[in-house]
């Protein structure tokens, strides 16, 4: 009852949901835009553009003197573009590679960005205050205009997402046949990344320039465990957002001096580590599983195979074969005695003497499928 | 007793060069990024440390927080083995969680911790020269230079002993295995290099800027030359000249020493991305207007060749005609006549060209090649 009671007071406080509406959208947004980076092997873009953002911030501010967030965003999402605008031209024209690129970029931007803060820093009227925030993001500190400039520029982003929704899916995995087709490739490259300029500008109030970046990976290599498919990974990568941007908000304010930045990046890591663990087909837990069944499988096989042919070699067909010599023809194939245990159970083998072992008629019907198994149909026709 | 401002000036130099020389190999083996994951989790290790040891100025944060930045490099590198995600992807997968995990400890005990992220990212360098190291009451100069003094003498002398080792299994990962080197032990030596250079950095410096230091001048120096040694000795100059020209310019504005090195290392990258000799853009540009020249005196003589003492010569041969004969501009016809003419391939005699015996021969061994 006591923690009903403190859900409906979260639910109940203007705060808490003017954060967790404007995490979610950011997390809707940036997810949706993630999944293209990370497909594109862009995942770091999003931590060299929150760097480079920082000039742009600092010299709207200089020059006009507005701390209106729509304005701040301007002046990053400017100084990103120019950012990846350089990052191409440096790729395309020398043998620098994109990692270090980014890396020149983003640092050389940011401490452009540092000097000028400090000029700011030095400005009588004192009120850069604030301008924090889009340093370290301060999600507390979101008003409804924040969340209403996040969700009406992130709309505008995902709406271009689904008008050039095929142009962008094949901008992502066959480029060159885009441009075969005549697609403006170059263009909508840079039409793209500067979505994802933009998705990473609009966060960086609330998570801050460090952790952005972690919003448009994390989200987007979670959702990318569970399906093959651009439509199903694009939709779930900003579901994923959207769930640890509200979650994370909703456990930030629950205790004291929890920020919520960090919190909702938590949130995603802890997605993306159930999603690689247990996500089907590819989850680590499955392909551990299925590779201790095979193991097992084989060293079963190895075993009555082995028999088998010890069988056939025999005059007596029932003569039972010592387990040493077993292990002999097979030193791989594990533990023998519980193989042979194993194959007991189900019938396949059965013991003449102690320590002695003969393959069973149940156990030679099992033969032929196991040699196509490993063998083709080729085989057992010649055999 | 040297005065504050030549005191920045060295620990910047030092810094500096400490910064540039494992970053020559993180530039070369696509690993740059590695170093901005590596600073920012390093927090989380300096904060773990801080809670056992209750004490900021503890050697074991620099062990604890370079283990970090090992660590850090190790779990990207399982998670990208896993083939579940991209190496890229698993860098931002991993640094920014050990790096929120420290803000939020920062944050849940900030009464009792005094760790400034702020500081952390940004740093001081301006600071550096008033932390003092004394020994027996004699000033021994400042702290921060004997740290980063010795982080450079350990990069140093481990890039000249296993210079040779480095170098093969940067250039050929698979030849450096083949001949018995151990890639990943190389790897791991130089992913402590990093973590103990970016600890001993950001402190003085902030993160940001320990990138900036580790990335730009190895790339600056990459676009210079093609020989390892000498891209370590430029990486080494280039640092050491945007941290004294930082400095100044830090000096003059009354601005952000880390920031303004980081400019003028950006600035360096600019004048060399532009201005390098063979693979500046001004040279790229100027040989590719050299060699569209060439080919065009090449067709040139051949055309000329093609209708040398047939009827068709007064017309096909002759300068006012060229545009139309080889589609080319008029002022491009004029440009390769005059470059022809002054190489000695063709004489113009009323208008007409005529092939001189060395531009007969270009003609012939372009047909030929």
């Amino acid at each position: 009852m006591i923690l009903w009671d403190k859900v409906a007071e979260l639910a109940g406080n203007h705060t808490l949901q003017t954060v967790a509406m404007g995490s979610a959208a950011l997390g809707i947004v940036s997810g949706v835009l993630g999944a293209f980076a990370v497909l594109r092997k862009q995942s770091l873009l999003g931590d060299a553009m929150s760097h480079a953002a920082l000039p742009g911030i600092a010299l709207i501010f200089l020059l006009t003197g507005s701390k209106a967030p729509l304005m701040l965003v301007l002046g990053a999402a400017l100084s990103g573009w120019l950012g990846i605008l350089l990052i191409m031209l440096i790729v395309n024209t020398t043998r620098i590679k994109s990692d270090s690129a980014l890396g020149i970029i983003m640092s050389v931007f940011f401490g452009t960005g540092l000097v000028l803060l400090t000029f700011i820093q030095k400005r009588p009227d004192a009120s850069q205050a604030g301008l924090d925030r889009f340093l370290f993001g301060q999600a507390a500190a979101l008003l409804r205009s924040d969340v209403v400039t996040i969700a009406a520029l992130g709309g505008v982003a995902l709406a271009m997402v689904s008008i050039l929704w095929k142009e962008f899916k094949l901008l992502s995995f066959d480029r060159d046949f885009g441009a075969t087709l005549g697609y403006p490739m170059a263009f909508l490259d840079v039409l793209l990344t500067s979505f994802v300029v933009l998705a990473v500008v609009l966060g960086l109030q609330t998570v801050g320039v460090v952790l952005m970046s972690a919003l448009i990976v994390a989200p987007a290599a979670a959702a990318r465990q569970w399906t093959d498919r651009l439509g199903t990974m694009v939709l779930l990568s900003g579901l994923i957002g959207a769930v640890s941007g509200t979650t994370g908000a909703v456990i930030s304010s629950a205790a004291d001096r929890l920020p919520t930045g960090p919190m909702v990046v938590l949130m995603a890591s802890l997605i993306v580590a159930v999603s690689l663990l247990m996500a089907p087909r590819r989850g680590l837990v499955w392909a551990w599983l299925r590779h201790r069944a095979n193991n097992q499988r084989l060293c079963l096989e190895t075993v009555l195979e082995d028999l088998c042919e010890l069988a056939q070699q025999h005059t007596d067909p029932g003569h039972g074969h010592s387990e040493k010599m077993l292990k002999a023809i097979s030193p791989g194939a594990g533990d023998i005695g519980r193989s042979l245990r194993e194959l007991e159970e189900r019938g396949w083998v059965k013991q003449t003497s102690p320590g002695h072992w003969a393959i069973t008629e149940a156990g030679l019907r099992e033969i032929p499928e196991i040699q196509t198994r490993y063998f083709g149909r080729d085989r057992e026709a010649t055999a | 007793m040297l005065s504050p401002e030549t005191e920045i000036q060295i620990i910047a130099s030092v810094t500096a060069v400490a910064c540039a020389l494992p970053g020559v190999y993180l530039v070369l083996r696509r690993m740059a990024l590695i170093s901005d994951a590596i600073t920012h989790s390093i927090l989380f290790g300096i904060v773990v440390a801080y809670f056992f040891t209750k004490e900021l100025n503890s050697p074991w944060l620099i062990v604890a927080a370079a283990a970090t930045g090992v660590l850090t490099a190790a779990l990207s590198e399982a998670l990208s083995n896993t083939r579940l995600v991209y190496r890229d992807a698993a860098i931002g997968l991993v640094f920014p969680v050990l790096f929120s995990i420290a803000i939020i400890l920062i944050s849940r005990f900030a009464g009792n911790v005094h760790i400034d992220t702020d500081s952390v990212i940004l740093g001081e360098l301006a600071l550096a020269p008033f932390d003092r190291f004394m020994v027996h009451g004699n000033d021994l100069g400042p702290i921060s230079l004997w740290v980063m003094g010795c982080i450079l003498a350990v990069n140093a002398a481990a890039l000249v002993v296993f210079h040779k080792e480095l170098k093969l299994a940067t250039f050929d990962a698979g030849l450096a295995t083949a001949l018995g080197f151990s890639p990943i032990l190389l790897h791991y030596g130089l992913m402590t290099l990093v973590s103990v250079t970016a600890v001993g950095a950001f402190e003085a410096v902030g993160s940001i800027l320990v990138v900036a230091l580790m990335i730009v001048p190895p790339a600056t120096a990459y676009l210079l030359t093609d020989r390892l040694s000498r891209m370590i000795l430029w990486s080494a100059g280039i640092s050491v000249a945007g941290a004294i020209g930082g400095f100044w310019l830090a000096w003059k504005l009354d601005a952000s020493i880390a920031g303004c090195i980081a400019a003028v290392q950006g600035l360096l990258f600019a004048a060399a991305h532009l201005c390098a000799p063979n693979r500046g853009l001004l040279a790229m540009l100027m040989r590719r207007q050299r060699q569209a020249l060439e080919f065009a005196q090449k067709m040139l003589a051949i055309h000329l060749l093609n209708h040398e003492n047939k009827p068709e010569a007064e017309i096909e041969n002759s300068v006012a005609h060229l545009d139309q004969h080889l589609r080319w501009k008029r002022d491009f016809v004029k440009r390769v006549v005059a470059r022809s003419e002054r190489q000695g391939l063709v004489i113009e005699a009323d208008g007409r060209l005529t092939l001189t015996e060395s531009g007969r021969q270009l003609a012939q061994e372009s047909l030929v090649a």
